[in-house]
C-alpha cells in the first residue's frame, strides 16, 4: 500500500504537466462547443448563487478581479487586474487594472465598476443579496483614485485575502447598471468576458458566443458553446459517449469512467484529481448520548478510513483520507501526521476495541440512532451504506434515513436530528473557509453540531491571522487535532474527481474544484 | 339537458376549490422552504437576514390566509404568479414544457387506439380461443410492466444494440420532424403500451357485451352479412365505453409521464413538476396542480355530458 | 355464484323410461378452489405465482442464500454466476436474496395499503349510498377532489408532507400515501353497488319493521357489496406495488438499504445499469410478474364471481 499522498502528489503534478505538453498545439479557432451540465441554475446573479450548475454556463460571461492559473493551481493571476500590490502590514491591497476593457454592450470597465462590486458583495442593498458577505468582512474601505486603480484597506490582517479576490463568484458587474436597477444581474447577464450571452432555454439549454471585443487579444477561441442540462445521469453519460457534448465539467464515478474508457478508447481522455469536497459525520450535541465525547470518538474510531476509502473509490467519487483541509494541499496534514490522530490510524483493531471500550465508558450499551443522510445516490448512499456497516462492527446500530432534500437541511438546522452525514464543498483550498465546519456553532451558520468550542475559534482567529506558512500550519495541526478528538464533526473520506473529455477538446485545465477554470476563454477545439 | 348540463358545470366550482385549497395546504405542509434549500443545499454559508430578507421577496412571511387569497385573486384574473425558484412568471415556465409532453400524451393516445381497437375487437370475436388469450396475455403484460422500466430497457436495447441515443434536446415537429420523432416515439412507446392495454381490455368486454344482445342476433338471423353485423352495429355501441376509457386514461396519462420524463430525461410537465415539488416551489405546484386537475375535471365532465347525452335515464338521478 | 343442479337418482331414471332420451350433465360439486382452478386456468397460475411470493416473503431467511444486507466489496456488480444466482450490485450486495426479501416488503406494502384503502373506501362507499342525500352529496364531492389528482401527484404529495414513518423497515407513511388514492376509486364502486341493494324492496320491509341501520347494512347491504370489494382489493394490491415501485424510484418510497423491488431499480442502479443490466432486469421482472400474477388473479376472481360487473 503505497503513500495515498504522494499518489495525490503525482496525480497533480502530472495533471499540471499535461498543458506544458498539449499547449505545444497552436490552437484553432472556431467551432462551437457542447457540454452537459447536471443541474440549473435559478437565475443569473454571481453574488447569490451557490452551485456549479451556475458557474459552467454562466462565467463565461463574466471576468474577476483575480483567477486561478489555470494550468498552474493554486497560483493567482489577473483577470481584470494588470497587477497588484499587498502593503507590507498586510493591510492595504492596491489593484492596477487592464485598459480598454469593455463590457458587452461596449461600455467601458472602470474602476467604478469594481468598486460597485465589491460594496454589493459586502453590503447589499435595494433587495439585492449576496451571500458571501462574510468573506469581506474585514474590509474597511474601497476607494478608487482613478480610473484604472482600486485601493482596498482591510481592518485586520486576513492571510486569505489574494484568494478572496479570486473567488469564482465574484463577478464584476457594471456599477451604472447596478446602480439603476440593485437586482439587474438576476435576470440580466451583462459581463467583460469572452462570451455574449445568447439565449436560456429552461429546462434544455444555455448559449454563449464569442464576444468580439474581448479585452484578450485573440480570445476566446470557441465560435460559441452550448452547455445542455441533462439531470439524468444516465443520460448525461449516453450523451458524452455519443459524442453529443464534449465534457461535463463536474465530474463522474469511477464506473461511468470506465464504462467510456471502454466504449471510446482512445477518442477521449482521462483527468484526474482530488476534490476539495469531503463528506463529515456531524453529531447533535446537544441529544444523549452524543454529548459525550467519548462516545463521538468512539464513532469516529470504528470507521477504517483507509479500507473504507479504497473500497469506496471503485464505485463512488470518493478516495481520499484528509482531515480537515484537502490532502494534497499545502497546508492541509500528511499521512504521517493524519495516523496519529483518533480514527485516522492504520491498526483497525485497535481502534475497534478502544472504541468498544470508550462506549463501555461512557455507559452505553447497544446504541441505537438514525442516521440521517441526503437523498443523494453519488457519493451519499454508497458512504452512508458503508457508514452503518462499520458501525455494526462495534455494536452499533445505525438506522439509515434518507429524506428528500428540502427535509434533510430543515433538520440538519434545526437540530432534528441525531447523527447526519454532511458534506462540505469549496471553490478554493482555504483553511479559513474548510475550518468553518468545525468553530463554534454560534459564529459559523455551517456548523450543524450544535456545540460550542473556544479553543477552536480561538485557533482559528490565530491561523486567520498568521501570514507566515510554517507557523500557519502549526496552529492547523492544533486545531486539527483539537477538532477530531472532540469530534463533533468528524470528517470521513474526501472526494475525488474524474473528468472524462474527447480528445478534440483542448485547452481547459484540471484542479481540485469544479468552480473553477470555467470560463472557457482559452478551449478550443481540434477539428 | 339543459339543467343537467348546468347543475353540472355548477357542481365543477366547488370541487375546483376544493382542489386549490388541498394543494395550497398540503404544500405549506411539507416540512423544510425553498428559500433554505436554495442557499444551503450547496453547502453555503447564508447569515439568517438573507434568509429572512428572501422568504420577504417571495410573500411567505405573509399570513397563510393572505397568501391563499393573493394567489386566488391572481387566479381569477389568469395570472399564476412568478416561480419562487426561477423569478420567472410561472406561465413562461409550463408553457416551454408543455409542447413536449402534450406531443407524447396525444403520440401515446394515437398509439393506444390503433393498438387497442382492433385488438379488443379480434379479442371479442375470437373469443376462448388461442387468439384470445394472447391478446389478453398481452393486455395483462401492458398492466403490470412498470412504464420505467421498459423505458430502461428501451435505452438499453438501443444502446446495446445500435449505440445510439435518442436526441437530447426537444425541436417541434414543425421545425424538424425527424429529429423531433425520434426523441419523442420511445417514451410515446413506453407509456403508450400501458394505455393500449386498458383500452384493449375495456374494447373487449364492451364488444363481446354487445355481440351478445338481442338486436345483433336479429341481425345475423336476418342474414346480413357477419362483417356488416360486426362493423355498422356492434362496433358503433362499443364505441363509447371505449372512447370514454380513452378519454379518461388520457387524463392519467398526464400523471404517468412524471416517472418516464425522469427516464428518458425529458424536458416535460411531468419532470418540472417533480423537480417544483423537490424544491417546493409553491407556485409552480399550485399552477401545475390546478392545471392537471382543471383537465381531470373538465374532461369528466364532458365525458358525463356524452352519455346523458345518449342516455336519458342518467338525466333524471 | 353458480349453483349446481341436483337431480335426484331416482326421478331420472324413471323419467329416462318415457320420454326421449335427454341426458343432463350433472356437475359434480367440486370444492370451489378446484372448480376455480379448472375453469380458470390463467387466474389459477396467477394464484400459484402469489402463493410462491408469499412463501419466498414469509421463509425469506430460509430461501434466500445471502443476507440482503450484507455487503461484499469483493464482488461488486458481479454478472449471474452459480455463487450469485442473478449476479450482485454496487455494493456486492446478492441481488437474488434482494428480490426474495423483497417480495416481502412488496406484498407487505401491497396489502396494506390495499387493505387500507379499499377497506375506508367500502365503508365510506356504503355510508355515503345508506344515508344518502347531504351526506351522500359531500362525500362524493370529496371524493371526486381527490379523484382530480392523478395518483402519482397525490401519493407523491402525501409522502412529502408527512416525511417517513419507519415502523419494523415498513414506512406506514408509504402505506397511507398509496392507500389515498384508492378510496375514491373504491368509494364510487361500492357506493353503485349498495345503491342498487338499497332500491331493493327487502330493505324497505326491514326498516319498516324497524330494525336499526346498523343491523340494516351489516346484514343486506355488506354482503352484496363484498363481490366488487374483493375485486378491487385484488387489483390494488397490484397497483399498490406498481405505485410503491415508482416512488421508490422517484426516491419517496422506501430507504436504502431495506430491499424492495422499487427501490432496486433506483439510486446506484440508474448509475451502472447499463454495465450490469442484471441490477433491473431482475426487480423489474419480479414487479412485472407479480403484478401479473395479481391482474390475472382478480380478473379470473371476476369472471367467476359475477362476469356482469361493471368496474
Amino acid at each position: 500500500m503505497s503513500s495515498r499522498l504522494a499518489i495525490s502528489a503525482a496525480l497533480t503534478a502530472a495533471v499540471a504537466l499535461l498543458p506544458a505538453v498539449a499547449g505545444a498545439q497552436t490552437p484553432k479557432k472556431g467551432g462551437e462547443l457542447r457540454f452537459a451540465v447536471s443541474a440549473e441554475p435559478p437565475d443569473y446573479d454571481c453574488h447569490a448563487a451557490t452551485s456549479f450548475a451556475f458557474i459552467h454556463p454562466v462565467r463565461p460571461h463574466y471576468n474577476t478581479l483575480l483567477k486561478f492559473d489555470p494550468a498552474n493551481y493554486p497560483k493567482v493571476v489577473g483577470d481584470l487586474a494588470e497587477s497588484w500590490e499587498q502593503s507590507s502590514d498586510g493591510l492595504t491591497y492596491t489593484f492596477k487594472l487592464k485598459k480598454n476593457v469593455k463590457f458587452h454592450d461596449g461600455t467601458p470597465f472602470t474602476s467604478e465598476d469594481v468598486k460597485a462590486t465589491y460594496d454589493r458583495i459586502r453590503n447589499p442593498q435595494g433587495g439585492a443579496r449576496s451571500i458571501r458577505q462574510a468573506a469581506y468582512e474585514d474590509i474597511e474601505s474601497i476607494e478608487t483614485p482613478d480610473e484604472h486603480t482600486v485601493v482596498f484597506k482591510l481592518k485586520t490582517r486576513n492571510a486569505s485575502m489574494l484568494t478572496n479576490f479570486a473567488s469564482p463568484w465574484d463577478c464584476i458587474y457594471s456599477a451604472a447598471k447596478l446602480k439603476e436597477d440593485p437586482k439587474f444581474p438576476e435576470r440580466n447577464v451583462l459581463g467583460t468576458g469572452p462570451f455574449k450571452f445568447v439565449e436560456h432555454a429552461a429546462g434544455s439549454h444555455w448559449v454563449g458566443e464569442r464576444f468580439e471585443d474581448y479585452h484578450v487579444k485573440d480570445r476566446p477561441y470557441l465560435d460559441r458553446y452550448r452547455a445542455i442540462f441533462i439531470t439524468n445521469t444516465a443520460a448525461r453519460v449516453n450523451a458524452l459517449q455519443a459524442g453529443e457534448v464534449l465534457s461535463e465539467f463536474r465530474g463522474h464515478s469511477p464506473a461511468d469512467r470506465d464504462k467510456l474508457v471502454k466504449a471510446l478508447g482512445d477518442k477521449i481522455e482521462v483527468l484526474e484529481s482530488p476534490w476539495i469536497c469531503s463528506l463529515v459525520v456531524t453529531f447533535n450535541a446537544e441529544k444523549k448520548p452524543f454529548d459525550d465525547a467519548r462516545v463521538r470518538r468512539a464513532l469516529s474510531l470504528a470507521i477504517d478510513r483507509w479500507k473504507g476509502a479504497e473500497a469506496l473509490s471503485k464505485i463512488a467519487l470518493v478516495r481520499h483520507v484528509g482531515g480537515v483541509l484537502r490532502p494534497g494541499y499545502e497546508l492541509a496534514a500528511d499521512e504521517k501526521e493524519l495516523e496519529k490522530i483518533p480514527g485516522f490510524g492504520r491498526d483497525i483493531k485497535a481502534a475497534r476495541e478502544e472504541a468498544k471500550k470508550l462506549l463501555a465508558e461512557a455507559g452505553v450499551k447497544n446504541l441505537k440512532f438514525k442516521f440521517m443522510n441526503r437523498n443523494v445516490p453519488m457519493p451519499y448512499t454508497p458512504v452512508g451504506v458503508f457508514l452503518i456497516d462499520q458501525w455494526r462492527q462495534i455494536g452499533v446500530t445505525a438506522e439509515h434515513d434518507q429524506p428528500e432534500t428540502k427535509a434533510y437541511i430543515a433538520n440538519l438546522r434545526g437540530g432534528n436530528y441525531e447523527v447526519g452525514l454532511d458534506f462540505h464543498c469549496d471553490a478554493v483550498d482555504d483553511p479559513n473557509l474548510q475550518l468553518a465546519k468545525y468553530i463554534s456553532a454560534d459564529r459559523s451558520p455551517i456548523n450543524y453540531s450544535r456545540a460550542n468550542d473556544r479553543k477552536l475559534d480561538e485557533l482559528y482567529e490565530k491561523q486567520k491571522g498568521e501570514l507566515d506558512v510554517e507557523k500557519r500550519k502549526e496552529i492547523l495541526r492544533e486545531f486539527e487535532r483539537h477538532a477530531l478528538t472532540e469530534a463533533y464533526t468528524i470528517p470521513t473520506v474526501w472526494w475525488h474527481r474524474i473528468i472524462v473529455n474527447w480528445k478534440q477538446l483542448k485547452g481547459w485545465h484540471m484542479s481540485p474544484s469544479h468552480y473553477l477554470n470555467q470560463d472557457l476563454q482559452d478551449v478550443w477545439l481540434d477539428q | 339537458m339543459l339543467r343537467y348540463t348546468i347543475n353540472r358545470l355548477l357542481l365543477m366550482i366547488p370541487t375546483l376549490f376544493g382542489v386549490a385549497v388541498l394543494v395550497f395546504l398540503l404544500l405549506r405542509l411539507m416540512p423544510g422552504d425553498i428559500v433554505e434549500l436554495r442557499f444551503l443545499m450547496d453547502g453555503g454559508q447564508v447569515s439568517p437576514e438573507v434568509l429572512a430578507q428572501e422568504r420577504a421577496r417571495l410573500g411567505l412571511d405573509k399570513p397563510l390566509w393572505q397568501q391563499f387569497v393573493d394567489w386566488m385573486s391572481g387566479l381569477l384574473v389568469g395570472d399564476f404568479g412568478i416561480s419562487m425558484w426561477t423569478g420567472r412568471p410561472v406561465w413562461d415556465e409550463i408553457s416551454s414544457r408543455f409542447q413536449l409532453s402534450f406531443q407524447v400524451a396525444i403520440m401515446a393516445t394515437i398509439l393506444a387506439t390503433f393498438i387497442a381497437i382492433p385488438l379488443g375487437t379480434l379479442a371479442a370475436l375470437f373469443k376462448d380461443t388461442w387468439i384470445d388469450r394472447i391478446i389478453q396475455v398481452f393486455a395483462i403484460a401492458g398492466l403490470a410492466i412498470p412504464s420505467f422500466w421498459l423505458g430502461m430497457l428501451m435505452i438499453l436495447g438501443l444502446l446495446l444494440f445500435f449505440n445510439w441515443i435518442p436526441p437530447l434536446t426537444f425541436t417541434p415537429i414543425y421545425v424538424d420532424p425527424w429529429h423531433n420523432l425520434s426523441q419523442l416515439i420511445w417514451p410515446a412507446l413506453a407509456v403508450g403500451y400501458r394505455y393500449s392495454a386498458v383500452a384493449t381490455r375495456m374494447t373487449r368486454s364492451t364488444v363481446l357485451e354487445v355481440l351478445q344482445e338481442d338486436y345483433i342476433r336479429t341481425a345475423r338471423a336476418k342474414g346480413v352479412f357477419e362483417r356488416l353485423v360486426v362493423s355498422r352495429h356492434a362496433m358503433r355501441n362499443a364505441m363509447l365505453p371505449v372512447v370514454t376509457v380513452i378519454g379518461l386514461e388520457f387524463a392519467f396519462l398526464i400523471g404517468g409521464l412524471v416517472v418516464t420524463e425522469q427516464v428518458f430525461n425529458l424536458n416535460g410537465i411531468g419532470k418540472l413538476f417533480v423537480e417544483t415539488v423537490t424544491r417546493a416551489d409553491y407556485t409552480m405546484v399550485q399552477a401545475l396542480v390546478m392545471l392537471v386537475a382543471t383537465f381531470f375535471i373538465v374532461v369528466n365532465f364532458l365525458v358525463d355530458l356524452l352519455y346523458a347525452a345518449l342516455d336519458p335515464r342518467i338525466r333524471y338521478r | 355464484m353458480r349453483r349446481s343442479i341436483h337431480v335426484s337418482g331416482t326421478a331420472d331414471m324413471a323419467i329416462a323410461e318415457e320420454t326421449p332420451k335427454i341426458t343432463y350433465k350433472v356437475p359434480k360439486k367440486r370444492h370451489p378452489v378446484l372448480q376455480f382452478a379448472i375453469t380458470q386456468p390463467l387466474g389459477a397460475a396467477g394464484l400459484v405465482f402469489i402463493i410462491a411470493l408469499f412463501i419466498a416473503g414469509i421463509f425469506a431467511e430460509y430461501v434466500a442464500p445471502y443476507d440482503p444486507l450484507e455487503l461484499d466489496y469483493g464482488a461488486m456488480l458481479a454478472p449471474p454466476s452459480w455463487d450469485h444466482l442473478m449476479g450482485t450490485d454496487a455494493f456486492g450486495r446478492d441481488v437474488f436474496s434482494r428480490i426474495i426479501y423483497g417480495a416481502r416488503t412488496a406484498l407487505a406494502v401491497g396489502f396494506l395499503s390495499s387493505a387500507l384503502g379499499s377497506g375506508i373506501g367500502a365503508v365510506i362507499g356504503v355510508v355515503s349510498a345508506y344515508f344518502g342525500g347531504r351526506i351522500d352529496m359531500a362525500i362524493q364531492r370529496f371524493m371526486d377532489i381527490l379523484l382530480s389528482f392523478p395518483i402519482i401527484v397525490l401519493a407523491l404529495a402525501v409522502v412529502a408532507v408527512l416525511g417517513k414513518w419507519p415502523i419494523g423497515g415498513l414506512d406506514i407513511n408509504l402505506i397511507i400515501a398509496i392507500a389515498i388514492p384508492m378510496i375514491p376509486k373504491v368509494s364510487r364502486v361500492v357506493r353503485s353497488a349498495a345503491l342498487a341493494i338499497r332500491e331493493m324492496p327487502y330493505v324497505d320491509a326491514a326498516r319498516a319493521a324497524g330494525y336499526g341501520h346498523t343491523r340494516i347494512i351489516f346484514r343486506h347491504i355488506a354482503p352484496n357489496v363484498v363481490a366488487p370489494f374483493l375485486i378491487m382489493f385484488t387489483a390494488f394490491i397490484a397497483q399498490a406495488i406498481l405505485l410503491e415501485a415508482s416512488l421508490s424510484f422517484l426516491g419517496l418510497g422506501v430507504t436504502e438499504p431495506t430491499a424492495a423491488w422499487g427501490l432496486m431499480l433506483s439510486g446506484t442502479s440508474q448509475e451502472f445499469y447499463q454495465q450490469a443490466p442484471w441490477m433491473i432486469i431482475f426487480p423489474g421482472l419480479a414487479i412485472s410478474l407479480a403484478v401479473f400474477a395479481f391482474n390475472l388473479f382478480g380478473d379470473s376472481l371476476r369472471d367467476w364471481l359475477d362476469p356482469k360487473i361493471k368496474i
